[in-house]
């Protein structure tokens, strides 16, 4: 118990940090998703490639190799720099590859929103002369978003678990990093740990109930 | 295509405006393509030189191959320990006996909702102090992976036994069975087949997962692909990452496939009445969802038993 009133400080700076990696994450995984998944659906079969491709290819890639190789190969090798502050850049960096790879499963999970959305509703607003673009905008895709709150809600806290793997992106400054410099130091400390647990428990069972409470208050009745 | 109905088939002005945008959409991802090739290509990337490390055996013999054997055999272990634990948990959370049931439930909602990098970091460093000095490198990975891994399956295990419809249960209660057995001869085989393609997805997300025990030094794929080989061979990092990024992505994309095709096929089973069900916390979206039904609700193409 004295190794966590000791890091304390430490643990919840460290904390601090995977929480702004969360906001950042959240926002932009959440719009370049819904990006995709209008390319997904969208009638130009070069887009739809495209994001099919992409997500295949992100969703089957560890996010180790995603972060590491954002570090080490884009920023390192190939000069891609946010900031002149290492640390700054590296939290860029790991932001980024973060919602690159978790827009992949944001695609996902809305694109399975639009399949909820009965046949009907686009042959109605395609019969009313509505264009692609403004029945998806106007009709399909506030069903879908609708149908999917509860699933994007499991994608954010997946999201938010993952914020501790910005180790491998090289920033130091989060929380699992933090934990294990004291790891170093002092050795497996048990209050340490759980006390990091409840943090991260802390801030997702609140995103579950909500997004559960949120879906069943929006549910589309069909 | 289910999607296709967003749009018409196009008549002439259609036709061309879609025409137009593909042609548009070809010139913006060729652009995306091409920046990242002259990034690339400015920095060297496509030199022969540090390709050519890949073009030889004792590259794939001393790096690549043992990384790979690495990686699956965390995988292969961590994924039996998995199933394991799942089928213990999941089981043990649908006892009757509130002493066994209670305990069991906080153990799967408390392993799943830790970070599991942060548990592979525990036990990392709670190993030599329990158990003295050596490499736990293996074991955090394996550890950390099975209790995850295994909290997830046993929903999924949860999810199949309740996808099983309730009559059945009663009837073989009816016709005296115990309590074992109705689990045993009637629930379990029926809620397996609901399963599998669940937990082959689980496979693929623990496969996956093992890309974490880069961080403690676990010489797995990753950590000798991306690592050691560019350390062994200046300058081919990139190539480095391209290459185990593709064994990556074949490996996943092939267990993927084998869910898709394994659910399909329970989809049309008439040895299960159960439903295929999904992993708690996935992305996956049934027909019901939003709406609160416990398992998609009544499947109007159920087989009838």
């Amino acid at each position: 118990m004295d190794e966590l009133i000791k890091y304390a400080p430490d643990l919840a700076l460290g904390f601090l940090e995977n929480v702004k990696l969360s906001i950042v994450g959240v926002i932009a995984s959440l719009i370049l998703g819904t990006v995709l998944v209008a390319m997904r659906v969208s009638p130009t079969p070069v887009l739809r490639a495209a994001g099919t491709v992409y997500v295949n290819v992100v969703r089957n890639t560890p996010l180790t190799l995603v972060l590491a190789f954002s570090a080490l190969g884009l920023s390192d090798q190939l000069g891609l720099v946010f900031s002149e502050t290492p640390t700054t850049n590296s939290f860029w960096i790991v932001a980024m590859g973060l919602s690159l790879y978790t827009a992949a499963f944001v695609c996902e999970a809305l694109r399975a929103g639009v399949n909820t959305v009965p046949m009907g509703q686009a042959e109605a607003a395609r019969a009313i002369g509505l264009t692609f673009m403004q029945s998806l905008t106007m009709i399909i895709l506030p069903q879908a978003f609708r149908a999917v709150i509860a699933p994007l809600g499991s994608v954010m806290i997946a999201m938010i678990k993952n914020t501790t793997v910005a180790t491998a992106g090289g920033f130091l400054l989060e929380s699992a990093a933090v934990m294990k410099i004291t790891f170093d130091t002092t050795g497996a400390s048990i209050p340490i740990f759980l006390g990091l647990v409840v943090a991260f428990m802390a801030l997702t069972m609140p995103i579950g109930f909500f997004t559960g409470w949120l879906s069943r208050r929006l549910a589309v009745v069909r | 295509m289910t999607t296709s109905v967003l749009f018409d088939a196009p008549g002439p002005r259609g036709r061309l405006r879609n025409h137009a945008l593909t042609v548009i959409s070809v010139i913006a991802v060729g652009a995306v393509l091409y920046g990242v090739y002259r990034g690339f290509d400015a920095k060297g990337q496509f030199e022969g030189k540090i390709w050519e490390p890949f073009l030889r055996w004792e590259t794939w013999d001393f790096y690549i191959i043992p990384g790979l054997i690495g990686t699956l055999r965390a995988a292969a272990v961590a994924a039996v320990l998995a199933l394991v634990f799942g089928a213990v948990f999941g089981l043990a959370r649908l006892s009757d006996h509130k002493w066994i049931r209670v305990p069991a439930g906080a153990v799967v909602e408390v392993f799943r909702a830790i970070p599991l990098l942060l548990l592979i970091f525990f036990i990392f460093y709670l190993a030599p102090m329990v158990a003295g000095g050596g490499d736990y490198a293996f074991i955090a990975v394996v550890l950390g992976l099975m209790l995850y891994n295994g909290s997830v399956l046993a929903e999924v295990v949860r999810a199949g036994v309740y996808a099983v419809p309730k009559g059945q249960s009663e009837a073989a209660y009816a016709v005296g069975m115990r309590k074992n057995q109705v689990m045993r001869l009637v629930l379990l085989p029926q809620a397996v087949t609901a399963m599998m393609p669940a937990i082959v997805s689980q496979l693929v997300v623990l496969l996956k997962d093992t890309a974490l025990g880069y961080i403690i030094a676990y010489v797995d794929l990753l950590n000798t692909g991306f690592k050691i080989l560019p350390a062994r061979f200046f300058g081919s990092l990139i190539p480095a990452a391209i290459v185990i990024g593709v064994i990556y992505v074949t490996l996943n994309m092939a267990l993927s496939y084998l869910a898709t095709w394994l659910e399909r096929r329970s989809r049309r089973s008439r040895k299960t009445a159960a439903r295929p069900v999904a992993a708690p916390g996935s992305a996956e979206v049934g027909v019901g969802a939003g709406q609160g039904t416990e398992g998609g609700g009544l499947a109007p193409d159920k087989p009838l038993e």
